[in-house]
């Protein structure tokens, strides 16, 4: 079985990003940027099949520009067999990300595709359905668990109110949610191996597709913050404040 | 033309959550049409009914819709796309799985978690876990939303609306299901209370979220809540984690105790319209956005709280 990966390079989720001074975008310089972590445990599940000799090659794609690499070296760090970059500089959808995702998977064959189940800077949970459908694909969306089983793999979700357990046939779309495993470290020998490892490259042009923008951001704002409030002394007085200052106690 | 509203139910109970989503949809055009999607679920269907601003609900009845699977939601909505200029879903789990599966279908963009409706084709939405507000308008002919249900009020009841059958095509089975395994719970739901009491890694265990949390949370006829430290360290089920990847809440009330405030719990509850931090540690980010703070070990702290309400 071949398992694809797709990999976003985002701002470190740690980092509290702010506008640039005119609001015409987001400041990104000197930002510390790495993997989206939904990204690095859907890698570290491809890598486990593999260990497992339930996959026999792990690929992991990244659309973006030439430092998309740097991600795409990390998730070959952690044990991926080979990468391919779609390169571009222009900003791009999620619509337009999935296109080019089915594109490479129309080449590449895989029988199995997993995403992060969002991305956390945009936080559109968007991609890896869209992918789905594209293809005509089943999907499995917020796994918790997955199990590969001869034609089909079967997926437990995290779903409102519970967790849900799906069979899909394969090939199918998988999107990682946070408790599918604790992605590893990569060693240092094997960042130095990674560094061998094949990494193509392509442009949206290759595949045919033209990179389109359906949403126009007309505003970016930072919303007004909330204004720290006041400390009170006792169990006591927080109680009487609840009631008669914020009313929200009867 | 219309706005298609995809209903949110478990076959026999509609969801808050799709009252919701018809006041977000009303702002989109006021010709509101719901779709129930399931197997025999014609009393869903006659609650849908009765949601002020919903001019038709239209019903799908059918074995390969029973278990809301995606695949065959999605290609029932997308079949539908002739009839309509907008789809809107709450962006529920399920919401979220079915509405980009849908755009896609469309060739159309999703706009996720949609928290204002500025006109028929420009939304507000939050990125970057909350720290950024986004306006986009969206080019395409017809649109797709997700739309944050704590950002708009249920719309409320009135006379009911007539009710139609609508036809489905079995497409190919995809995906089924296996089992559903569905925390139960007396306490309101998370995302509609109007009380939530959340916990954090300072509870230490689960049995401590039982003891000391939950009959405060009961007290106030509280949800409970918790931050992901308290959901990983198996203190509580997934499905209470509030904050960027988990539930987004704006209760009334929102009661944060030993949460140190992350930003990405912040994001899950910041638009709560009074915030009350009990924390041990006086530089704990959570006081910076607190409206009411308490430096006090949470063992003392809740149990007193409890013991200074009215009825305790
Ligand atoms: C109108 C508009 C303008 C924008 N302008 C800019 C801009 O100027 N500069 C900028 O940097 N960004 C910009 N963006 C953001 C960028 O286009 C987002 O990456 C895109 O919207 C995808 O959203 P998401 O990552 O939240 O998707 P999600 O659906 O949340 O992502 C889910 C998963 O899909 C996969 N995935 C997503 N994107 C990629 C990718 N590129 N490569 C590989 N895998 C991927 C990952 O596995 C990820 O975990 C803009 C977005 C929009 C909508
Ligand atoms: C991609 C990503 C997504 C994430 N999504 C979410 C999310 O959706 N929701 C979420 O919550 N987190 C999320 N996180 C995790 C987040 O960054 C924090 O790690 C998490 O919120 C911390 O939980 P906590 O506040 O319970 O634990 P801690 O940060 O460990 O804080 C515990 C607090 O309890 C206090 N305390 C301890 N004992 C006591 C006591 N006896 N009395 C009073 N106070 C006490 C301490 O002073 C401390 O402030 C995400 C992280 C990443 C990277």
């Amino acid at each position: 079985m071949r398992i694809m990966v797709a990999v976003k390079r985002v701002v470190d989720p740690n980092v509290k990003v702010r506008l640039l001074a005119d609001g015409s975008g987001i400041d990104l310089t000197g930002l510390k940027m790495t993997m989206n972590p939904f990204d690095e445990i859907a890698v570290e599940e491809a890598v486990r099949l593999r260990e497992l000799a339930i996959a026999s090659e792990v690929l992991v794609v990244s659309i973006g520009p030439d430092k998309a690499t740097e991600t795409l070296r990390t998730a070959l760090a952690m044990g991926a067999d080979r990468g391919l970059l779609i390169k571009t500089d222009a900003p791009i959808e999620p619509l337009s990300v999935a296109k080019l995702l089915r594109a490479a998977a129309i080449e590449e064959k895989p029988d199995l595709i997993l995403l992060g189940k969002q991305a956390i800077d945009d936080d559109c949970n968007q991609t890896g359905q869209m992918l789905a459908a594209q293809l005509g694909w089943a999907q499995g969306t917020f796994a918790s668990n997955l199990a590969v089983e001869g034609d089909a793999v079967t997926v437990t979700r995290e779903v409102d109110g519970g967790s849900q357990t799906v069979r899909l046939v394969l090939p199918a779309v998988i999107t990682v949610d946070l408790r599918l495993n604790e992605p590893r470290y990569a060693s240092l020998p094997n960042i130095m191996k990674a560094k061998k490892k094949p990494i193509a490259e392509r442009q949206p042009a290759d595949y045919g597709i033209v990179v389109e923008q359906r949403l126009e951001i007309v505003r970016l704002e930072e919303p007004a913050g909330r204004l720290a409030g006041i400390k009170v002394g006792s169990a006591t007085e927080l109680v009487e404040r609840l009631r008669s200052e914020a009313g929200v106690l009867s | 033309m219309s706005v298609l509203v995809l209903a949110e139910h478990n076959g026999l109970v509609l969801d808050d959550a799709t009252a919701r989503a018809v006041t977000a949809a009303i702002l989109v055009d006021p010709d509101v049409h719901v779709l129930v999607a399931g197997r025999d679920c014609g009393a869903v269907a006659a609650r849908a009914a009765m949601l002020a601003g919903v001019a038709k609900v239209l019903i799908a009845d059918d074995g390969d819709l029973a278990d809301q699977l995606c695949e065959p939601l999605a290609g029932l909505i997308a079949g539908l796309g002739e009839r309509y200029d907008a789809f809107v879903a709450p962006a529920t789990t399920s919401g979220k799985s079915v509405m980009p599966r849908v755009a896609a279908l469309l060739d159309v963009m999703q706009i996720s978690d949609v928290i204002a409706v500025e006109a028929p084709d420009r939304f507000r939405r939050p990125i970057y876990a909350g720290n950024i507000i986004q306006t986009v308008r969206s080019r395409d002919s017809k649109k797709v939303l997700t739309i944050r249900t704590s950002a708009f009020s249920p719309a409320p009841s009135e006379h009911a609306k007539p009710i139609e059958p609508v036809n489905f095509q079995r497409g190919p089975h995809l995906s089924s299901f296996v089992a559903k395994v569905m925390a139960r719970s007396d306490r309101p739901e998370l995302t509609s209370a109007r009380i939530v009491v959340s916990g954090g890694r300072g509870l230490g265990s689960a049995e401590n979220f039982e003891a000391v949390l939950a009959p405060l949370a009961d007290a106030l006829g509280a949800a409970l809540g918790a931050s992901r430290a308290a959901v990983d360290a198996g203190f509580v089920s997934n499905d209470l984690q509030v904050g960027q990847t988990g539930k987004i809440v704006a209760p009334d009330l929102y009661i944060a105790c030993g949460i140190s405030g992350a930003i990405q719990h912040l994001a899950g509850m910041k638009d709560s319209k009074v915030i009350v931090a009990i924390n041990k540690d006086p530089e704990a980010p959570i006081f910076q956005v607190a409206d009411y703070g308490l430096v006090a070990d949470l063992f003392e702290a809740v149990p007193e709280i409890r013991a200074a309400m009215p009825a305790g």
